[in-house]
């Protein structure tokens, strides 16, 4: 037993690889998913982004990090790049061929050196199966041994790497006899055993206590160091994330936000949403809880449909004009600020607007049909001259429109990625650059 | 009892705590015998505190929180005192518990859509749940009440009508505190209330418990695996290992300087934005069936000693307020056999 908790693990950046020793690349990626509606999922032709034209690379033996909350499409775009999900369009270019267009079969060769951790060992263990029966599956099935000794000895072999050591003591068990850091190194044995090229690690510390995830990390990275791997490390968790990753990528509904070396967006983040990520973690610090949070607002909103502009702007704490304010946020506005108000003010202000079920919203106007036009106009003009709220920046005019209330706003665009401080960052704080690809708007 | 089990005594001439927890035997019973999931927990908890319930799965966290209420399932048992404003809840009839359960005490849970009913407006929630406890309430009067408290949790009141599926998994947690605190009740006990939300939303509902205590001195205890949390949010914690509180203190005294080596273990393997190396601790938890003799830390201890088998050790008090329970420290022998020795500097 080691008697010194000081001794642990660090982490050597992997500095020295080059910038021309792509292993994969994302090109303008998209994965869209239909969504099935109505009673015989006929289907509204909706579709949500899960992956919204994203574009970035990963180096030969770096850990790439893509860090996201719920709804990101983090997982959906790990998935992508191993085409386990097919992508609606862009490129994903692995060793410089385009995978896009394979078929499953032209994909088969290449199976064995793109592999997939899981973050929950048992969906990703068959319980039916012994240790060396399915840690020794993927050998069979790319038929890489013949015989059953032959995979025997791969099994133990990959086993004590894992550190299930001795592994005669574990090739004859089941997954459920062993605890759940075991089961999470016979995960990474699994999906490791083919000496892949390229490993898509989706939360794989996630399920485990704090006091063995270390220990799996730490396993990770030697094995990495070792097979000379590249990862690309999917997480929630930006701490783990810094620790980790030599790169990162921030993804917020379906788009990268912000991404580079994983120090220069931890030390001096720029896109609002990362600094809102970092703000939010709680930190085992006593001593620093009354430091100064910008929390956003609200939720990650539905992925079916996003905010126009940049998604991002609704929960902002920095959004302005260009953002790409909409009707909508106006809603928004006015249901934050009754919740702030006193009764009697709420009754005044709604019966002013009429119900909000009748408002008619849209990208650039909303129209409160049944308003009281005496009083919302006076009303809805104060809070934009007072700038009550950041959606105010964008309202162009407040008129009597039809009987009812009018409100119009002025356009924002999406924006692109551009280069800031040594990372790419998609933020119109830093010069308002419009996506060229920019979506038509409805 | 001795006051050294009594951990966090009040201090002289302070208010009443809102709980007192004597000695609480919380078992399940298993095909291989009891197994005591909380074994002989002691805590005071005072108006306006928070105290953070911490340990890994299977520590006991969550089983302490629902023996608090009664609320073990079949086959559970519980046995020690829980005293509430001066009753105890052990042996309490069901129809007192149920009244201390909705009015006094609010549970909040990791997943709320569980509790809340998916074929009831959010408006009637408040409504029958104000009128069981104050059957005078008026439904008027009650859905006033239920608007307030939503919005004092950030829901507009145009939504309060909507039903549970219409709200986000934040919205929803901000609506069970909100169901929770609409009676004032003395305690709050949230149970992972934020685990299974990202990390911004949580950040925004542990703002919402602190303000909460802080505004109506209400006591909260909040379990969590997430040292994190604790620590942004918490007065006092109590770690948990293998049944037992191992260490409870100020936050601030023990996060910077723990005293039992499981809390020193836990707190060096937590990974922050500062992690520079990793640490972990080895082996694993005890089977609490048949635990191990003396201190149960003792097989994983990097500080063990020959003697910490030998009995389980008492709380001791290494610093004002700081109790743990740990042979390291003068007081944890029960009869002066087993004394540290040099080894005790290490910890230091």
């Amino acid at each position: 037993m080691t008697a010194s908790p000081s001794a642990g693990v660090g982490r050597e950046r992997n500095v020295s690889v080059r910038d021309t020793d792509v292993v994969l690349e994302a090109d303008n990626l998209s994965t869209y998913f239909p969504v099935r509606t109505g009673l015989l999922g006929g289907g509204s032709g909706a579709v949500v982004k899960a992956v919204d034209r994203v574009s970035f690379d990963i180096r030969r033996g770096e850990v790439f990090g893509l860090v996201g909350e719920s709804g990101s499409g983090k997982t959906t775009l790990g998935r992508t790049l191993l085409k386990l999900v097919d992508p609606t369009s862009g490129a994903i270019r692995y060793l410089g061929r385009d995978l896009a267009p394979l078929s499953e079969r032209e994909m088969r060769p290449l199976r064995r050196e793109l592999a997939l951790i899981f973050q929950d060992p048992n969906a990703s263990l068959n319980p039916a199966m012994t240790i060396v029966q399915g840690v020794g599956h993927p050998l069979r099935i790319h038929g890489i041994t013949s015989s059953r000794a032959q995979t025997r000895a791969r099994v133990a072999e990959m086993l004590e790497r894992v550190g299930l050591s001795p592994a005669e003591n574990f090739l004859d068990k089941y997954p459920e006899d062993i605890s759940g850091g075991q089961k999470q190194r016979l995960v990474i044995a699994r999906a490791l055993i083919t000496e892949p090229t390229f490993v898509v690690a989706d939360e794989p510390v996630a399920a485990l206590d704090m006091s063995v995830r270390a220990k799996v990390l730490e396993l990770m990275l030697d094995l990495q160091r070792d097979l000379g791997l590249t990862y690309l490390f999917i997480t929630h968790d930006l701490a783990t994330a810094r620790f980790v990753c030599d790169r990162i990528g921030i993804l917020y509904l379906g788009q990268l936000v912000e991404w580079g070396r994983s120090d220069t967006l931890f030390d001096d983040p720029q896109h609002p949403y990362t600094r809102a990520l970092l703000d939010a973690i709680p930190l085992p610090d006593p001593g620093r809880r009354d430091r100064d949070k910008r929390l956003p607002r609200g939720e990650v909103p539905d992925a079916l449909h996003p905010p126009t502009g940049c998604r991002f702007h609704p929960r902002c704490p920095e959004a302005f004009e260009v953002c790409g304010w909409q009707g909508a946020d106006l809603i928004d506005f006015l249901e934050d600020r009754w919740t702030t108000v006193d009764a009697d003010t709420f009754e005044a202000e709604s019966a002013a607007t009429g119900p909000l079920s009748g408002v008619e919203v849209s990208r650039y106007a909303v129209r409160f049909p049944a308003a009281d036009a005496s009083h919302l106009l006076p009303l809805l003009r104060d809070l934009r001259d007072a700038r009550a709220g950041r959606v105010f920046s964008a309202v162009d005019d407040v008129t009597e429109d039809r009987g009812g209330v009018a409100v119009t706003f002025r356009d924002g665009p999406e924006p692109a990625l551009q280069p800031v401080a040594g990372r790419q960052v998609a933020c119109h704080l830093h010069g308002v650059v419009a996506r060229e690809d920019s979506e038509a708007i409805a | 009892m001795t006051d050294h089990v009594v951990a966090n005594r009040a201090p002289a001439g302070g208010p009443e705590p809102v709980l007192r927890v004597r000695e609480l035997v919380a078992e399940y019973a298993t095909p291989r015998g009891a197994l005591a999931a909380v074994d002989g927990v002691s805590f005071d908890l005072h108006p306006g505190e928070s105290l953070g319930l911490v340990g890994e799965s299977g520590c006991g966290k969550s089983t302490l929180g629902r023996a608090l209420l009664q609320l073990m399932p079949p086959g559970g048992a519980v046995r020690g005192r829980v005293e509430l404003g001066g009753r105890d809840l052990v042996g309490a009839s069901l129809p007192v518990l149920r009244e201390i359960r909705g009015k006094d005490v609010a549970l909040v849970f990791q997943e709320p859509m569980t509790r809340l009913d998916p074929l009831m407006r959010v408006s009637d929630h408040f409504v029958e749940a104000i009128r069981a406890h104050r059957p005078g309430t008026s439904r008027r009067e009650a859905r006033a009440m239920g608007r307030a408290a939503l919005a004092q949790m950030g829901i507009p009141p145009t939504r309060a009508d909507n039903y549970p599926h219409e709200f986000s998994g934040g919205m929803r947690q901000r609506i069970m505190i909100a169901l929770g605190i609409v009676l004032r009740p003395q305690l709050i006990i949230a149970d992972e209330p934020t685990t299974a939300l990202d990390v911004i939303v949580e950040a925004q509902i542990l703002d919402i418990l602190d303000a909460l205590r802080r505004d109506s001195s209400v006591g909260l205890i909040l379990i969590t695996h997430n040292l994190g949390i604790v620590a942004e949010t918490c007065d006092r914690v109590a770690v948990m290992y293998a049944g037992k509180i191992v260490e409870i203190g100020d936050v601030r005294q023990v996060f910077s300087a723990p005293k039992h080596p499981y809390t020193k273990g836990l707190l060096a393997s937590t990974i922050s934005l500062e992690t520079t190396r990793l640490h972990s601790i080895d082996g694993t938890p005890p089977d609490l069936v048949t635990p191990p003799p003396g201190c149960r830390y003792a097989p994983r201890c990097p500080f063990v000693m020959a003697h910490c088998t030998d009995a389980v050790p008492l709380y001791a008090e290494p610093e004002p307020g700081q109790l743990a329970a740990c042979y390291l420290y003068p007081g944890a022998n029960a009869d002066g056999r087993a004394t540290p020795r040099e080894d005790a500097e290490v910890a230091r």
